[in-house]
């Protein structure tokens, strides 16, 4: 059972990709023809035919397709047109940059908002509930180029404490950082509060603390796992999106990581960069998607049985 | 969210006041404040060309970067001396006709896709599912960014673009609503009545699950504001001349040190709006779908 659950699950992770890739291909085909894009308006007839010779231009749109798909498996992901570099390479190299404000963001997000989220759910209308649905709120409706460029106001102009853009120090690092954390904390906090009301109110916890139950142990042993599995979606999605949410913050930031690579990319056309960041940025959902799902089988039993088929 | 006060001691008074009153204490301030602010920007959007004071493009070069709250530019002015607050209502009217009509599109076409997977099932719903999975693997700034980055910039692309955003959301609740209700009475009678199809699906199956889309709606509506201005404060979605509030904040980023203003004011319209716009809906959900949360 456990076995088919997993290899459905790798399967359509599969079909996604595939998906992802077809899709560049399909607009990098539209999107103009690549003989005339590389030599320019000018080039003369000979040239080009050479050109769609050399590189199988001339086959039919199949047959460049199955070129296609083996190149992108067998790791050719086309070279940069402005650095002449590898364009994996170059997306490679900024992938640190990126990690280095995702991972401590994504950290903030699940130690404040599900603990906020949580306590909130427990103490109903109580100040520190309002304050939590009243930060969500505000997390979720801000976005994140406001906030970043409030919080440069705030620390950067007026305050003067802290740098505002760059990759220097330290320092650098906390204004993009919060940038990308302050949203996701509400989120992630609204989110946990109506899970765990939602499970508060089931039938078992009112079972649980009718035998008698410490407090403490309903809420660890039997409402936090059943909360877990609406939080770990969430979660999942955060991961997944992570790349994204980095695109405009490194652009606020002047930070070198792949969400800047991307936009200064599409400012240069430089498609095969752009193509490797899509690739990329798909398998990071799809990946964190599968793990999202493994992880479902693992949390509730019960979902192994109603995937399967 | 809301809180329905249902203590108070119902009092036999039945004057028109009191009904009126009752009628507006039912709705918590916080909401009220929403549907007045919309209603607001709304009419802002609809006569933008009757109230904006200069034209978007005009400049003023002996007040350049004006302080706000001076004569005769009441929002200040930017680099070129054009005035904020007409770029700010411009702005708005960009905005929001993007978002409407992005949102429109985009309910039309998911719902349709949702439809027709629940009809036909077999091969085009696995399509349809497919294509909803490829949506969702994809994060809808990096594919716009890509498209963006094949074909170029333009309103019309980025109209259609904005169109996609959410159809996925709408295809699955439409697919699901739609296979639950032709497994209901109703359905299946006109169906053994005669009716065509695209008559059940219309007359009789929409209607019955369009206060779940409208809720949906509700959701995506803001999201597409968030995502039009993203982009366009990314310098990747409208294009100057034309200004849109993102693209506002993108150029008084520049202006950040000497005249925070430029900025400040199309971000406060952003933020009251989708928070109007959540508000609202929230509200909306409890009153239309309480099966929702």
């Amino acid at each position: 059972m456990m076995v088919r659950f997993i290899l459905t699950r790798l399967f359509r992770a599969f079909i996604t990709i595939l998906a992802v890739i077809t899709f560049a291909f399909v607009v990098l085909r539209m999107s103009g023809d690549p003989a005339q894009v590389m030599l320019g308006p000018d080039a003369p007839n000979e040239t080009v035919l050479a050109f769609r010779a050399t590189w199988g231009l001339d086959q039919p749109i199949w047959v460049q397709y199955a070129a296609y798909i083996k190149s992108i498996f067998s790791g050719d992901f086309g070279v940069s047109m402005r650095d002449k570099a590898s364009a994996i390479h170059l997306v490679i190299e900024r992938i640190p940059a990126t990690l280095q404000l995702t991972i401590p963001a994504l950290l903030l997000k699940l130690a404040i908002g599900i603990p906020a989220g949580v306590y909130a759910a427990l103490h109903r209308q109580s100040i520190i509930d309002r304050g939590v649905i009243f930060g969500a709120v505000l997390g979720f409706t801000i976005p994140s180029f406001v906030m970043g460029l409030l919080l440069v106001l705030l620390f950067s102009i007026i305050l003067g404490v802290l740098p505002s853009g760059g990759q220097d120090t330290w320092q650098h690092g906390i204004l993009p950082t919060l940038t990308m954390a302050i949203g996701g904390i509400g989120i992630l906090a609204r989110f946990s509060r109506s899970a765990m009301i939602e499970v508060m109110g089931q039938p078992f916890i009112r079972t649980a603390s009718a035998k008698g139950l410490k407090w403490k142990d309903v809420v660890w042993s039997h409402a936090l796992p059943n909360a877990a599995v609406p939080i770990v979606t969430i979660v999942g999605f955060m991961v997944g999106s992570l790349i994204a949410g980095a695109v405009v913050v490194e652009s606020i930031f002047s930070w070198p990581g792949i969400g800047r690579l991307l936009v200064v990319s599409v400012t240069n056309r430089d498609l095969a960069v752009v193509q490797c960041i899509l690739l990329v940025v798909a398998a990071t959902m799809v990946v964190s998607n599968l793990v999202v799902d493994l992880l479902y089988g693992w949390l509730d039993p019960r979902l192994r049985s109603q995937s399967a088929h | 969210m809301t809180i329905a006060d249902t203590s108070s001691s119902a009092r036999p008074d039945h004057t028109v006041f009191s009904r009126i009153g009752r009628a507006f204490r039912q709705v918590p301030f916080s909401v009220g404040f929403g549907i007045v602010w919309l209603a607001g920007m709304v009419l802002v959007a609809i006569f933008a060309d009757q109230i904006r004071p200069y034209g978007i493009t005009a400049m003023d070069l002996r007040s350049r970067l004006a302080l706000p709250g001076t004569f005769p530019h009441v929002l200040g002015t930017d680099e070129l001396g054009r005035d904020v607050l007409s770029r700010l209502i411009q702005s708005i009217r960009m905005s929001l006709v993007i978002a409407f009509g992005a949102t429109i599109i985009s309910a039309v076409f998911g719902t349709t896709l949702g439809f027709l997977a629940a009809k036909f099932r077999g091969v085009v719903e696995h399509l349809v599912l497919v294509l909803a999975d490829f949506q969702a693997a994809l994060p809808f700034l990096i594919m716009s960014i890509a498209i963006l980055a094949f074909f170029g910039s333009s309103m019309s692309l980025l109209i259609v673009l904005m169109g996609f955003y959410g159809w996925e959301r709408y295809a699955r609740i439409a697919r699901g609503l739609a296979i639950s209700a032709s497994a209901q009475g109703y359905a299946a009678s006109v169906v053994q009545l005669g009716a065509t199809p695209m008559r059940v699906y219309l007359k009789h199956i929409l209607p019955n699950v369009a206060s779940t889309l409208i809720v949906s709606m509700t959701l995506t509506f803001p999201e597409i504001i968030l995502m039009e201005s993203g982009l366009s404060f990314l310098g990747l979605g409208v294009q100057p001349p034309e200004t849109s509030l993102g693209n506002m904040v993108g150029f008084g980023r520049e202006y950040l040190t000497r005249a925070p203003w430029i900025m400040l004011a199309p971000s406060l319209v952003i933020m009251l709006t989708t928070l109007s716009i959540s508000l609202v809906g929230d509200w909306l959900r409890d009153k239309l779908d309480p099966t929702l949360r």
